[in-house]
């Protein structure tokens, strides 16, 4: 099988750092989701969004890694953002209760705005 | 003794001497090789070696051995017995001296340590030969083995047929030394299969080739001729031309019409098949000669009708003629009850194999082939099951996205609407990697089998991996709040998601097998529309 070559670059917007995530977040994207974070984490930005607008297969393992990128961001202080979930995702992210510890936005610009998730 | 026959050949030397004079006599007369000389193991001459007494001399000899004639013959004059751990390994034969004259007490003394001396490195050095004789040997019979596996897997059926209202499992599992056992399934006109299982007696390569050939003959000829015993007369008769001396092939072949349950068939020597109807096991009987052991053999032709509900279970001997630790014998009594309190297709085979298991003992080493066919009949008239897709992927890593792929792919025309198609699609990955990571641990020669189908008002996929034996768990609410606060790891959600993206999750675990079903309603689409149960 051909692995889906797996980067997450950070970009930084009005102070937050926004992760592009790779099409493919299961065990093979951990050490990239959490490169990605400390990057994010490193330059200091208080926000973090994580863009999910290219993710095409998201596993249990990948909803663990999310979920230890939300603990570490807890502990750190800092706040976790999500946007570009799919329909089928974003109700994922809803039964498994992952909405109830991060805002989820639409799109980029909504989640960079701020305010009542959408 | 035998081997004490092949040493005294190698052992019996040249003209004796010392190794330095040899070397001198060698530069002056050219050195005459003593024919090797056989020793029987009855030869008196024997005791004299056995006795320790130090060397022998061969024309003092007051006996009646043909060695000893031999020995003379050759010009043997000493024999000085080569003694390791008490045991005969070898002789140092010298002929005359080149001085002519006898052998000295010094000389025989000095021989006598030399032979004393020299005894355990010629007898390790024995040792190291057929140790590396007996491995050439084990590796030419792994060889082979490896090759009979081959041409048999080559000739055993990749998929399973796909018949509307009926179910068909296989199992086979080869012994050590790989019999001729042997399963086929043949598309013929009229939308009729053929059944065939067989088994060529013997071993190895010569019995996986006349398998291969049978297969072939039958494959050919079944769907010119209709009828099962003519063509079994035609494979016996044209096996018996060819086929190597005392082997021959046992052979059950039917034919099923799916659409009625009609089954007509005919059998060469082979075990009788059972048939479950309700709580009755019946044999179906035929009789036959096996194949390709006389020419213009006639053969029994038989019908039944497998009615809804019913089980056939077509076998080899390897099941039931399996022995426990105190010789007892399965038995095909044992394997009827069973058939008869058992389900259908693969946890019918897996409850025959844990029932096998628990009569042989964990230390039982497999002694032929098994061979296992079931064949099911849905049981409720007009309730039928259609097999969209059946296959097996190897447990490496990544590999539930692919089976997830091929999954998603035979289920795009049946109208799951869009949401539901990827809820289906999340829970297959999810009791793929299951199956891959918990069930077959990663090892990649384990296949996690899937089968797809549909009935009237069900999508139902079947996730089966080799990690039987312990339980699936039940599926729990993670404590996201726990994981957060690092209380909890933060893995754990497999089995949530997939309870929560189907209508039902059936799970189902043998020794042998776990297996995880998971159903979409079709007709009421139960859920459609909502957000989660």
């Amino acid at each position: 099988m051909a692995m889906t070559e797996s980067t997450a670059p950070v970009r930084y917007r009005d102070g937050t750092a926004v992760v592009d995530l790779p099409a493919q977040i299961d065990a093979s994207a951990e050490r990239t989701l959490n490169e990605a974070y400390a990057t994010a984490a490193g330059h200091g930005s208080k926000t973090v969004l994580l863009n999910f607008g290219r993710v095409e297969f998201l596993s249990s393992t990948g909803i663990a890694l999310v979920v230890g990128i939300l603990a570490r961001a807890r502990k750190d202080g800092r706040t976790i953002t999500a946007s570009g979930l799919s329909d089928h995702y974003r109700e994922i992210f809803e039964i498994t209760r992952l909405a109830d510890f991060m805002k989820i936005y639409a799109d980029e610009s909504a989640a960079l705005k701020g305010g009542e998730a959408t | 003794m035998l081997t004490l026959t092949r040493t005294f050949r190698r052992v019996i030397g040249r003209d004796g001497d010392s190794a330095p004079a040899k070397a001198r006599a060698s530069a002056r007369t050219p050195v005459l090789e003593t024919p090797p000389i056989d020793i029987a193991p009855n030869d008196p001459i024997l005791a004299y070696f056995h006795a320790g007494s130090g060397a022998v001399a061969i024309d003092d000899l007051q006996l009646d051995s043909p060695a000893v004639r031999a020995l003379r013959s050759a010009g043997v004059k000493l024999v000085v017995p080569l003694i390791s751990q008490g045991e005969l390994i070898g002789l140092l034969n010298l002929g005359r001296r080149l001085s002519d004259q006898d052998y000295s007490t010094d000389d025989r003394r000095l021989l006598e340590k030399l032979a004393a001396q020299a005894s355990p490195a010629v007898r390790v050095a024995q040792l190291v030969r057929e140790q590396e004789a007996e491995v050439r040997a084990r590796e030419r019979i792994s060889q082979e083995l490896r090759i009979a596996q081959l041409i048999q897997q080559q000739f055993l059926p990749k998929t399973l047929p796909n018949l509307p209202g009926w179910q068909i499992a296989a199992f086979y599992r080869a012994a050590a030394e790989v019999g001729g056992d042997f399963y086929d399934f043949i598309d013929l006109p009229g939308g009729k299969i053929g059944l065939v299982v067989g088994d060529v007696t013997g071993h190895g390569v010569p019995a996986a080739l006349v398998m291969a050939t049978t297969r072939s003959v039958l494959r050919s000829e079944a769907p010119r001729l209709g009828s099962p015993s003519k063509l079994l007369e035609r494979v016996n008769d044209f096996l018996h031309a060819d086929i190597p001396q005392n082997m021959f092939v046992t052979c059950l072949y039917a034919v099923l019409e799916p659409a009625t349950g009609r089954l007509t068939y005919a059998n060469a020597g082979h075990d009788l098949p059972f048939v479950r109807r309700g709580n009755d096991v019946v044999e179906l009987r035929a009789t036959g000669m096996p194949l390709g052991a006389l020419p213009g053999m006639h053969y029994d032709e038989k019908e039944a009708t497998l009615g809804p509900g019913d089980v056939m279970v077509l076998h080899s001997d390897g099941l039931a003629e399996a022995h426990d630790p105190q010789r007892q014998m399965y038995g095909f009594p044992r394997m009827r009850k069973l058939i008869g309190e058992l389900g259908t297709g693969h946890e019918l085979i897996d409850g025959l194999l844990e029932s096998l298991h628990a009569f042989t003992g964990p230390a039982w080493e497999q002694e032929d082939d098994i061979t296992l066919v079931t064949l099911s009949r849905s049981s409720v008239h007009g309730e039928t099951e259609h097999v969209l897709v059946e296959f097996e992927e190897s447990s490496a890593p990544g590999n539930e996205r692919r089976i997830m792929d091929r999954v998603a792919s035979s289920v795009r025309d049946i109208g799951l609407d869009p949401k539901r198609f990827e809820r289906l699609k999340t829970a297959v990955s999810e009791a793929a990697m299951n199956a891959i990571e918990h069930g077959n641990r990663l090892d990649v020669e384990l296949p996690v089998h899937v089968r797809v189908s549909v009935t009237d008002d069900e999508l139902l996929i079947r996730i089966v991996d080799n990690g039987g034996g312990r339980d699936i768990p039940e599926p729990e609410t993670p404590d996201l709040e726990a994981k957060l606060q690092g209380l909890q790891k933060p893995r754990g959600w497999g089995l949530f998601l997939i309870k929560n993206m189907v209508d039902d999750m059936r799970v189902h675990t043998t020794n042998m097998h776990h297996s995880i079903e998971l159903v979409m309603k079709l007709a009421a689409k139960k859920g459609a529309d909502d957000g989660h149960d």
